[in-house]
């Protein structure tokens, strides 16, 4: 099957506003008409539920949290890029373009890539006329930072707490439009399985949460929105609901997955401090701006921090990219973190960790400054480990963090299953190897106000003349049977082991093999492991309760069942690709000194697997660089 | 370390409910208090039970999700924090936890310590947000709001909906949650067309979901998360007044 990106003619500066041209239109008295099924409420979806609402169609919405306001886009901490260029710093949509390809490692299309830069000035005026509370300047203006991987200042913020405002902004016009009786709400109710008739998405199949119910969902069209997977991990900074399930059934029903091993491993969280933990807090990127890393240069020194004297301090990224420093992207900061801890210098009880300094700024530009850049950060820190991080230094540590891989999707956010568009964080499509901080708010953000509301008529418009399928069609009671016997099965096992040990199990295997560095034999290894793992899951799981209630168990074991095959695909994809990009860093393929060898000539693709009965075949979405030649990415 | 855990344990919203204790070691000081209920959980599907059932998302204090009542405080013995930022260490080697859920009216228990939040959804759809559609913004810069206005729209909407100002307050009031979000958008000059509209509407469902009225005491600021002050009350009453005369 040869993959169809959809990307229009054009100068780069002029496909978008050509694909709108030619993109075709539904009149408001047949959008009425149309049902669009929106699974997930974050930025991307409760973007795409409450715009496609005010546009006319008819729209469900559902999420697993018990508010839509709960999405994990609410976690997001540092900020929001846009080229606005009110700093006045040479900042343009092309120079964010070109940092957000060069980021990515150039593994992503530049096409999409542009889009994104375009459209981020626009979605600043958005949020602002919905009534985010951006941080300002006395005058009134907006304020901006900078954030890794850039050298101007392009990053909005909302004190530490973007992601929230933002979503919050997004769930208020969710909330608009139900009211309007123009969006029908389905917390507490998680997605099982997709129906495809006819070879397009016509419905889903969901459990409610509640009374345990399987329930059948038909509409014209499906879109997934439903967040990244990096609780494959176990430990991460993602929600403990958080899950590739959705994606994963899609997958299995045909929607090609792109990239799946790309995930970005994020250099600034709280370092894990006991076995029974659950997941990692993030401390937002933005700190990286005034807080300066370093670790001990003598190994195991066991002095307290601020007893090391300044010449006695490595500050290990300063050293190794002096033109970046702290602000160095994320996957190298991280890498460059795991070699200094590996090597013997990590700090902290489990010596697992690295120093994150505020002395110099607070000096600099006084404490109070500093509160008011970071203010709930610092508190955030102080109630998870009891420390001031005022009179001493954080100690942070590499977790697992963002899934750039995803459904592969064209253009325009559509998977290889007709009528299935994948949006947000769960698809792949403009971050390529590597996310750039502040771009995924972004991502999420455009995916779901501007680019498919702009994308779906396409398909939907020749949806109008196809007799409407309901849910009494025999491929819904099909999927729904299936998911009720997957169910049984589970509960039916009554092993001897909880779901938490599978997902530590996993979580262990991934975080050794998947991660930072990778290689061939360690690869090999995680996929025999991942596959024990699996067999015994599904022979010795134990889930108390039943499948008729509310069950917080049986959840978790749904959610696991899946990680564990995503698992698989994201070693595989990992093993195939024999070279080092972004946030892939194969250990056989680097230089003298340690930093990545990209092949361009051999690797220049998006790998997109198909799943073939339990197997998974390769296609490849080859890469054409028209506008920028890919250098070796540099931040020396 | 060593704990007694006497939960609230009811199967579902029909059924009466009571407590129950369960002997729990192999704590230690550093795992958070829902890492605690984790153990306990897997001890429990070891010995072919029930787990408990309990509300948690993030674990890190921005969604709100989480929230039960300890040992007779919302979200525990600390001022100002969420049920999944409390640790271990806040408690003592061999201490009974007595853990219950929200108890308010309108907040229903659905099973063990879940409740339904829905009530404050309804809230926010009743003019909760600007009324302005997708692709009519006009250039950010365009309207400058001083940093003042700006900082006190954000204080007010930092809050995270977790409820605890209601499950403190004796009145199960939601005057807190409900002042936060009408302040936070009729501070800003994005929100004045609807500013009327907005205050009569939304303190109107508050009443009809059944929340009790503010009668001052000053709890809830002690246990919200974000340390949502109670002036915003007294402003969202101001509001009201407003609205009243000049709508
Ligand atoms: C701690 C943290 C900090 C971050 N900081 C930043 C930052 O500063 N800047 C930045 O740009 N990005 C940041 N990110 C990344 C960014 O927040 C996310 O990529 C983005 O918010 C994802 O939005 P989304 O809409 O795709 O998914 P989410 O917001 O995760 O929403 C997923 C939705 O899908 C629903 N869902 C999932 N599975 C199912 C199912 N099976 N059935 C039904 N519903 C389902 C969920 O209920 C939820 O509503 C951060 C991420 C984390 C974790
Ligand atoms: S779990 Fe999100 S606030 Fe506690």
């Amino acid at each position: 099957m040869k993959l169809d990106t959809k990307i229009p003619q054009g100068k780069l500066e002029e496909k978008w506003r050509n694909y709108q041209v030619k993109s075709k239109l539904i009149n408001p008295a047949n959008k009425k008409k149309l049902n669009v099924i929106v699974v997930g409420s974050g930025l991307s979806g409760a973007g795409a539920a409450a715009t496609l609402a005010e546009l006319g169609y008819d729209v469900q919405c559902f999420c697993y949290q018990d508010s839509a306001r709960r999405a994990h886009s609410v976690a997001a901490q540092g900020g929001i890029n846009a080229a606005k260029n009110y700093q006045h710093d040479g900042d343009s949509v092309w120079r964010m373009f070109y940092d957000t390809l060069k980021g990515g490692d150039f593994r992503s299309r530049e096409a999409n890539t542009y889009r994104l830069a375009e459209l981020s000035a626009p979605l600043i005026d958005h949020f602002t006329q919905q009534g985010v509370p951006f941080a300002r300047e006395y005058g009134g203006v907006l304020v901006n930072r900078s954030f890794g991987g850039v050298q101007v200042q392009r990053t909005f913020y909302a004190r530490g707490q973007t992601g929230k405002q933002l979503l919050l902004a997004a769930y208020s016009q969710l909330s608009k439009m139900i009211r309007a009786k123009k969006v029908s709400m389905f917390p507490r109710k998680e997605m099982l399985d997709l129906v495809v008739i006819d070879g397009k998405a016509k419905g889903i199949i969901v459990r409610d949460l509640v009374s345990g119910d399987i329930q059948r969902y038909a509409a014209d069209t499906v879109v997934l929105a439903t967040g990244g997977y990096s609780r494959v991990f176990r430990l991460s900074t993602m929600a403990i609901g958080c899950n590739g399930s959705a994606i994963w059934k899609a997958h299995k029903k045909g929607a090609f997955f792109a990239a799946p091993s790309f995930t970005q491993i994020h250099p600034t969280a709280l370092p894990q401090s006991s076995e029974a933990q659950s997941k990692l807090t993030l401390m937002s990127e933005s700190l990286r701006n005034d807080g300066r890393i370093w670790v001990p240069l003598k190994k195991g020194d066991s002095r307290k921090a601020n007893e090391i004297p300044e010449e006695e301090r490595d500050y290990y990224l300063e050293r190794r990219y002096p033109s970046f420093g702290n602000l160095a992207p994320r996957d190298i900061a991280s890498r460059a973190a795991k070699e200094r801890i590996d090597a013997g210098y990590g700090v902290g009880r489990l010596k697992n960790a690295v120093y994150l300094d505020f002395k110099h700024a607070i000096k600099q530009f006084g404490l109070e400054t500093i509160k008011d850049r970071y203010g709930n950060l610092f508190t955030m820190y102080q109630k998870i480990t009891g420390v001031d991080a005022y009179t001493k230094p954080m100690q942070i540590s590499p977790a697992a963090h963002f899934s750039m891989g995803g459904l592969w999707v064209d253009y325009e956010l559509m998977t290889t299953i007709p009528g299935l568009y994948a949006i947000g964080e769960c698809n792949f499509s403009d971050h390529g190897a590597n996310r750039l901080g502040a771009n995924s708010l972004l991502q999420a953000s455009v995916d779901g106000y501007f680019i498919l509301p702009n994308t779906i008529n396409n398909y939907l418009a020749s949806e109008i003349k196809e007799t409407t399928v309901d849910t009494d069609h025999p491929a819904f009671f099909e999927v729904e049977k299936e998911v009720k016997e997957y169910i049984q099965q589970i509960l039916s096992i009554d092993g001897n082991k909880t779901v938490d040990h599978f997902h530590r199990e996993l979580g262990k295997v991934m975080w050794q093999e998947c991660a930072m560095s990778r290689n061939k034999t360690g690869l090999e290894k995680a996929i025999t492991q991942i596959n024990k793992i699996k067999e015994s899951f599904w022979s010795d799981v134990k889930v108390t309760g039943h499948s008729l209630e509310l069950n917080t168990e049986l959840e978790k074991a749904l959610r696991l069942a899946d990680f564990i095959e995503l698992g698989l695909l994201m070693c595989t994809d990992a093993l195939e690709r024999e070279e080092s990009c972004g946030a892939h860093f194969r250990e056989e393929y680097q230089t003298a000194d340690g930093e990545a060898v990209r092949l361009d000539d051999q690797y220049a693709y998006v790998s997109a697997w198909e799943y073939s009965n339990g197997d998974f075949k390769l296609h490849k979405e080859e890469l054409e660089f028209e506008f920028v030649k890919p250098t070796v990415r540099s931040y020396k | 370390m060593k704990v007694a855990f006497r939960i609230w344990r009811q199967d579902n919203p029909n059924e009466k409910g009571g407590f129950k204790e369960y002997q729990v070691d192999n704590l230690n000081a550093d795992m958070s208090f829902l890492e605690a209920l984790d153990h306990l959980n897997e001890l429990l599907v070891l010995r072919n039970e029930k787990v408990v059932a309990f509300e948690y998302d993030c674990r890190e204090g921005i969604c709100g999700q989480c929230g039960v009542f300890i040992n007779g405080r919302a979200h525990g013995p600390h001022d100002n924090v969420t049920t999944c930022q409390l640790h271990m260490r806040s408690f003592q080697d061999g201490e009974t936890i007595v853990i219950e859920p929200w108890r308010a009216k309108s907040f229903p228990v659905i099973k063990d310590l879940i409740v339904d939040r829905s009530a404050f959804d309804r809230i926010i759809e009743q003019g909760g947000y600007i009324s302005a559609k997708t692709g009519t913004a006009p250039e950010a810069n365009a309207i400058p709001i001083g940093k003042e206005i700006s900082d006190r729209a954000m204080d007010a909407a930092a809050c995270i909906g977790c409820g605890a100002c209601v499950a403190t307050c004796k009145n199960s009031s939601a005057a807190l949650f409900t002042s936060a979000k009408i302040n936070h958008l009729n501070l800003l000059p994005q929100g004045q067309p609807e500013a009327y509209r907005r205050v009569i509407e939304m303190t109107a469902q508050m009443a009809k979901e059944g929340f009790g009225h503010c009668t001052f005491t000053g709890a809830c600021e002690v246990e919200c998360p974000e340390g949502i002050s109670i002036t915003n009350i007294a402003e969202m009453n101001a509001r009201y007044f407003k609205a009243k005369i000049f709508s």
